[in-house]
């Protein structure tokens, strides 16, 4: 009997997908697991908006009259004081960069009904990086929202404990952080924690299907292949990257704990495991209904 | 011969990909600004030592993340960023970019506007561009440090190294 997936060698790389990604056929691979019957899709999320439920997008800020992003709850940017630490400070939301409003516009696409508020942590080419990706986390996990969408990753080990502490404080404070895999096969994080919600693309044109990943680390695959974005200034554009694959999931995330608020992350990556893509169907007669 | 080094990336780029126009801007250590380094094809001759706030646009975005990213119905949507791309004198229809490593710091970006026919194979492009800019930042990083030694301290390997590379990088070859 051949390895079971997650004891594999990673697999190379699919051209036509991002890094870590998969294609169709590699999506509908089998692998063993418990029936639980009682969720299905239809239980997890069928009938709800998002509403009740605050999402974070920690990025390059969100344009808060884009129709499709907005309306922006809190907006707070990373502001660097005299002695070098990171503040957050409340600012109008505005994106220069787009990559924020894009992931927003993801995560209101799926849960219309979502609170969503902004952590602007990309500034600029300088401090957009190690302190401002800290602040902004953590200020995110203080606030206690209940999704927190990172679509970004950092290559930085010397980042690696700060940003390991901050994913397991969200874990046990009832943060469900959703993070994407970085575009390159290069070590990377937090996506590559246990205690995160970790997301790559497929490349399906549907936004609600999402597969179950056998062979972590990455655990979920979503739509990330020529997704249809909000672009700063009212438009959309195409846009392909792990980074769209993230927000998805974190709308149906919000879509789940609109129902199911009690849910811990942990809860939550089981219900989003028991509902994948691959995973319904196979466990039981619950799994058949779909939505 | 740092330009003419960075001028060869981008032909490069730009040849690759049947692109309308390839550049390379590099990150500003003391404001952050993205500075247009090198460009071929539209917008050539003119657009070196141009400058854009930190932050600005995709490219700002991925120096910024140091994640590569791919953009297409840039034209069709009107919207994108408009003043930046126009600023240019050329609107693409799309944008491909990746980050250009020094180290784990992002020191600049390389970017590549309308991808030919062929272009359409999404994330398989960004790898290569990924790949190319990994190249980039390599011989960017081998030319900076072989230049900031003494020459004293130069090995002899590292100065035929830098002649080598001095020869090939000469105007003649440009």
């Amino acid at each position: 009997m051949s390895d079971p997936p997650w004891r594999r060698p990673s697999r190379p790389y699919t051209p036509g997908v991002p890094a870590w990604g998969a294609t169709r056929a590699q999506a509908r691979e089998g692998f063993a697991s418990i029936p639980m019957d009682s969720v299905s899709p239809q239980w997890a999320w069928g009938g709800a908006d998002g509403s009740g439920v605050r999402v974070c997008v920690v990025d390059s800020g969100v344009e808060g009259g884009h129709p499709m992003a907005g309306p922006v709850d809190l907006a707070v940017t990373a502001v660097p004081d005299e002695d070098g630490e990171v503040e957050m400070v409340p600012c109008e939301p505005t994106d220069r960069a787009g990559h924020g409003t894009a992931c927003a516009g993801v995560i209101r696409s799926v849960a219309p009904g979502v609170s969503v508020s902004s952590a602007q942590v990309l500034t600029d080419g300088k401090t957009g990086s190690g302190p401002a990706l800290i602040a902004g986390l953590s200020w995110a996990i203080e606030q206690n929202f209940d999704v927190i969408n990172l679509s970004l990753a950092t290559t930085r080990p010397a980042l690696t404990a700060q940003l390991h502490e901050l994913a397991d404080r969200a874990y046990f404070r009832r943060c469900a952080l959703v993070v994407s895999a970085h575009n390159r096969p290069v070590p990377s994080y937090p996506w590559s924690f246990s205690s995160v919600i970790s997301v790559a693309s497929h490349d399906e044109d549907d936004p609600m299907t999402y597969y179950y990943n056998p062979a972590p680390p990455v655990e979920f695959h979503a739509r990330g292949v020529r997704v249809p974005v909000a672009w700063p200034g009212g438009g959309t554009i195409r846009s392909t990257g792990n980074s769209f694959a993230a927000p998805h999931i974190s709308g149906l995330c919000a879509l789940i704990l609109g129902k199911h608020p009690w849910l811990t992350p942990f809860q939550l990556k089981t219900v989003l495991f028991l509902c994948a893509g691959n995973t319904t169907g196979r466990l039981g007669g619950a799994h058949d209904e779909t939505c | 011969m740092g330009r003419r080094l960075l001028q060869s990336i981008v032909e490069v780029a730009r040849h690759v990909f049947g692109a309308a126009a390839s550049s390379i801007f590099l990150i500003d250590p003391a404001t952050g600004d993205l500075v247009f380094e090198a460009v071929a094809g539209e917008g050539d001759g003119q657009l070196v030592g141009t400058r854009f706030p930190a932050g600005t646009g995709i490219a700002g975005w991925v120096a910024a993340s140091g994640q590569s990213m791919l953009v297409d119905d840039l034209r069709e949507s009107r919207h994108f960023s408009g003043e930046a791309a126009a600023s240019t004198g050329y609107v693409p229809d799309s944008i491909m970019a990746a980050p250009l490593f020094g180290d784990d710091e992002c020191v600049g970006v390389l970017e590549v506007l309308d991808r030919g026919a062929d272009g359409v194979r999404e994330m398989a492009d960004v790898e290569l561009l990924g790949l190319l800019a990994d190249q980039a930042a390599i011989g960017l990083e081998l030319l900076t440090r072989l230049r900031a030694a003494e020459p004293s301290n130069r090995s002899d390997k590292a100065l035929r190294l830098l002649e080598m590379a001095e020869s090939l990088l000469a105007p003649t070859h440009g």
